[in-house]
């Protein structure tokens, strides 16, 4: 157990920039794609149907939540086929698993840096959603907090909810200050 | 003499991305073997001559630390060079895996050229 998993909060600056330098890096390296980051907003899982492709990868510590993509169909084409140097015209599986592990990069570089915050954290196995008109429910309370990309003339959303675990063990002694809170 | 390397990595695009990165090496190879986690790793090692494994962290049914402990584990193998290539970049998991005897690490997202960096800095 560290001193950091006392953290309460994460301030949701930090989290949306550690968001954009892990996606800007892996679509930067990986896909040779200058996406541009838009202002981070807050959400509850949409209550309206949803459309695209969705990936999604848990994470479990001292913090548990979960992280992913969205774009649509026609979008994750065209970035899987820059991952994969071939043309994709719709959706299929190697499209899904292109999305699953440009997922896999994207929050697992986020969950590198957020460690420093919050211990230790693991990662799951992305699971990629293609399909129109689902809707999503997620049993947390707690907002998850996004930052659209322009790519590509589309856009493409990363978000991530991330809290405390419950019941976690509390450390006595020299914990650091809580984050600032917006 | 040319080398028969075994990617291990449960996504399809990223050993495929890696067979490219291969061909693009100057270090000679004779085949490319494919395996979606460690335990099909394992059973690949059992049946075939291999000489290079590039293996994700990160998988269903057995990861690739748990794998690298197997190899490590077999006196046939114990010298086998073992590059991982994963997601995973905490200092904890990249002193874990040199613990377990690991050739070398790459962080994802990764260039041809870092790849091509470390597959030329090991002894074969």
């Amino acid at each position: 157990m560290t001193e950091t998993s006392q953290i309460d909060r994460l301030d949701d600056g930090l989290v949306s920039e550690s968001l954009c330098r892990a996606t800007l890096d892996v679509f930067g390296t990986m896909l040779g794609v200058d996406a541009v980051a838009g202002d981070r907003f807050k959400e509850k899982v949409p209550p309206h149907p949803s459309h695209g492709v969705v990936s999604l990868i848990g994470m479990a510590g001292s913090w548990v939540g979960t992280g992913g993509m969205s774009c649509s169909a026609e979008l994750a084409c065209k970035l899987s086929g820059r991952f994969l140097m071939a043309e994709y015209e719709s959706v299929n599986d190697e499209v899904l698993d292109a999305m699953g592990e440009l997922t896999n990069m994207v929050i697992g570089n986020f969950k590198n840096e957020i460690e420093q915050h919050v211990g230790a954290l693991g990662l799951s196995i992305p699971t990629v959603i293609f399909g129109r008109n689902f809707v999503a429910r997620s049993a947390t309370e707690n907002d998850w907090i996004a930052v659209p990309f322009d790519c590509e003339g589309e856009t493409l959303t990363v978000k991530v909810c991330l809290s405390p675990r419950a019941n976690r063990p509390v450390v006595r002694g020299h914990a650091p200050p809580p984050f600032m809170v917006e | 003499m040319p080398l028969d390397v075994l990617i291990v990595d449960d996504s399809a695009a990223i050993r495929k991305i890696l067979q490219r990165v291969l061909a693009q090496t100057d270090v000679p190879i004779n085949r490319v073997l494919e395996a979606g986690d460690g335990k099909e790793a394992l059973e690949l090692l059992r049946t075939e001559k291999v000489s290079l494994v590039l293996s994700d962290i990160n998988m269903p049914n057995m990861d690739g630390l748990q794998f690298l402990t197997e190899v490590r584990a077999n006196e046939e193998w114990k010298n086998l060079p073992v590059l991982m290539i994963t997601t995973e970049g905490s200092q904890a998991k990249v002193m874990e895996a040199a613990q377990l005897g690991a050739t070398g690490y790459v962080r994802k997202p990764f260039t041809a050229e870092q790849i091509k960096e470390k597959l030329a800095s090991i002894r074969y």
